[in-house]
């Protein structure tokens, strides 16, 4: 490597990061990958704890996330690879990144991609804050990662694929599961059809999981209403208003969750425009198929840039390696990219079907009772946001955050930010997008308070 | 730490390893407890094996037990012996920790 060749820096060693790394070092760079975790892999490959090899689990393929694992681990003499390390800050031509020991270092890049991945959505509901309420994610990594179940009688609620993948897989791994509550409503899966077609692999561990389900007699709840979860000190049950009435389910953990959330702090801090997705409310960061964001040298691959799982995160950081190339004069196969985005517009149009099959339930959110609490870091509630919408005339989620904290914890409102924000447009009566944007916030990680970063002196 | 009106059984994990193997056993404390983690672990892992949870945590003190697992929610900072903070779920477990369950809500 000649010492002017351009830094490139990857955040994320998922599918997305990963394939982007392997893609760049192909093309004759030496990028800088981080990752937070303590080893490659990402969310959908993460590398399982000691010895404990979860086997047999619908959907997880555990020799793929090792050959993957291994292949960036071969790679390692001709990238800078640290793992454990938090990417907590970044401005145009820089970044800051803490290490596993806590210390914060700078580094320069030319350009930037972030794979940060996606984070479960999560709609607030009464209960939701006890111990033993866990992210359908955070349910499955103990699972697949940590050889652990979060309790011994587990309920599943919310909607989407995850959903459905997560209970069977416990179900699998020997753990009782107390029931399947999905907001969703077979009616819409049936219109969805034609799209899910797209990707029938996928297709086909869906009904897979709903069979092996339905074999072992879990109770199974289709179209749910309204739920809460119970308990004083612990989880004790799920109640839920289905169709046919309320229904108690007793367990002593619960997994939330209806859906993914791009991870998009960083491209935040870099200014980077954002484009609300109008059925799911979800706002996407702003990017061609490539990859490349508005902002120059700045680009989102995988997950982070629009949810639409792990074989697409690959792709997608392939296709935005090949930019990176392109954009900063290497040579680079066109056609390859050309295929890249045609293999892209399949998921594409398979996470279509999926939005159609598992709306995201607004109503529920929308509906959220006075008392719920809404931001978990800072226990407020519904009705906070409310009364500061109402008392001082304001809808803007930013603004509803300095004036109740909702969104000013720990967290930074990667929880609540979404159900804060139509909260506040229901309230007011404007449409989702008046409500706006969470934005995040340097450090976009808590620092341990010994750290003290030097200030990002004038960067221009 | 307040004492909860129905304090959870404590004699018991809030998680179940489901590994039937037993793997070498990494030794820790717990607020000055003995405790055994495994090869591997999280710190969170090897907490929430033994213990219900975490214990309340500011600014609402409210009892946590992790919630993400993948170091995002935060939902899961304690406090080490030695004076340093962590976040449970994505610091591994090293033999000899101290972890400090009952101060770990002071002075965020
Ligand atoms: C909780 C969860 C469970 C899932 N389960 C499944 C499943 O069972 N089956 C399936 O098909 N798909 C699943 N998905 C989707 C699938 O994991 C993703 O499609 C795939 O892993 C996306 O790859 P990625 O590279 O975009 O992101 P990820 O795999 O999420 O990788 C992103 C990486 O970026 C790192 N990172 C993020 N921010 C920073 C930062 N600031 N500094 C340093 N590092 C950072 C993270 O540690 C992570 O390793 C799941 C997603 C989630 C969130
Ligand atoms: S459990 Fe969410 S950050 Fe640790």
């Amino acid at each position: 490597m000649v010492k002017s060749d351009p830094l490139v820096v990857v955040v994320g060693a998922g599918p997305a990061g990963m394939a982007a790394a392997r893609t760049l070092v192909e093309g004759g760079l030496r990028p800088l990958v981080l990752d937070k975790q303590p080893a490659p892999g990402g969310r959908m490959w993460q590398q399982p704890a000691g010895s404990r090899q979860p086997c047999g689990l619908p959907g997880h393929d555990a020799e793929t996330a090792e050959r993957a694992r291994k292949e960036f681990l071969d790679l390692a003499e001709r990238i800078d690879w640290y793992p454990g390390t938090t990417v907590v800050d970044a401005t145009r031509g820089r970044l800051w990144a803490m290490g596993p020991g806590g210390e914060v270092d700078e580094t320069s890049w030319d350009a930037l991609l972030v794979a940060a991945g996606a984070l479960d959505r999560v709609v607030p509901l009464p209960g939701w804050t006890l111990p033993g309420v866990y992210t359908l994610g955070g349910a499955q990594t103990a699972l697949k990662a940590l050889g652990c179940a979060v309790g011994r009688r587990v309920g599943f609620l919310g909607t989407g694929p995850l959903l459905w993948l997560a209970a069977a897989q416990h179900l699998v791994a020997g753990v009782e599961v107390a029931v399947v509550a999905d907001t969703s409503r077979w009616t819409g899966a049936m219109r969805a059809l034609p799209d899910l077609l797209a990707d029938r692999a996928r297709l086909a561990l869906g009904l897979r999981c709903l069979r092996m389900l339905r074999g072992a007699g879990v109770p199974i709840r289709r179209g749910i209403r309204a739920a809460a979860i119970e308990g004083g000190e612990n989880v004790t049950g799920i109640a839920l208003a289905t169709r046919r009435g309320p229904r108690r389910f007793a367990c002593d953990a619960v997994a939330i969750g209806v859906g993914l959330v791009p991870q998009t702090q960083l491209l935040d801090l870099l200014d980077a425009p954002f484009d609300l997705d109008a059925e799911s409310g979800v706002w996407l960061p702003r990017a061609d198929r490539a990859g490349r964001t508005p902002v120059e040298k700045v680009f989102v691959a995988g997950d982070g840039a629009r949810p639409l799982g792990a074989a697409a995160a690959a792709l997608s950081g392939e296709r935005a390696a090949l930019a990176i190339l392109e954009d900063i004069g290497r040579p680079f196969d066109r056609d390859r990219a050309a295929r890249l985005e045609r293999d892209l517009e399949r998921h594409v149009r398979f996470a279509r079907g999926l939005a159609r099959a598992f709306p995201f339930p607004a109503g529920l959110e929308a509906g959220i009772a006075s008392d719920t609490v809404v931001c978990r870091c800072e226990g407020v509630a519904a009705g906070a946001i409310t009364a500061a919408v109402r008392a001082f005339g304001c809808h803007e989620v930013n603004a509803v955050k300095a004036l109740t904290r909702c969104g000013m914890g720990r967290c930074q409102g990667r929880l609540c930010g979404l159900a804060a924000a139509r909260i506040a447009a229901v309230t007011a009566g404007v449409a989702l997008a008046e409500a706006g944007r969470l934005r995040a916030q340097a450090p976009i990680e808590p620092l341990p308070a010994r750290v003290r970063r030097t200030a990002p002196d004038a960067v221009a | 730490m307040d004492e909860p009106a129905d304090p959870p059984d404590t004699r018991f994990g809030r998680w179940v390893r489901l590994d039937g193997a037993e793997p070498e056993g990494v030794p820790f404390t717990i607020d000055g407890e003995p405790a055994e983690g495994r090869n591997g672990d999280t710190l969170l892992t090897a907490i929430l094996t033994v213990r219900p949870d975490l214990g309340p945590l500011p600014p609402d003190r409210r009892v946590r037990a992790g919630f993400c697992l993948i170091g995002l929610c935060q939902d899961c900072w304690v406090r080490l012996e030695d004076g340093r903070r962590v976040r449970a779920c994505t610091t591994p477990l090293e033999p000899g920790m101290a972890i400090r369950l009952e101060t770990s809500d002071r002075a965020w």
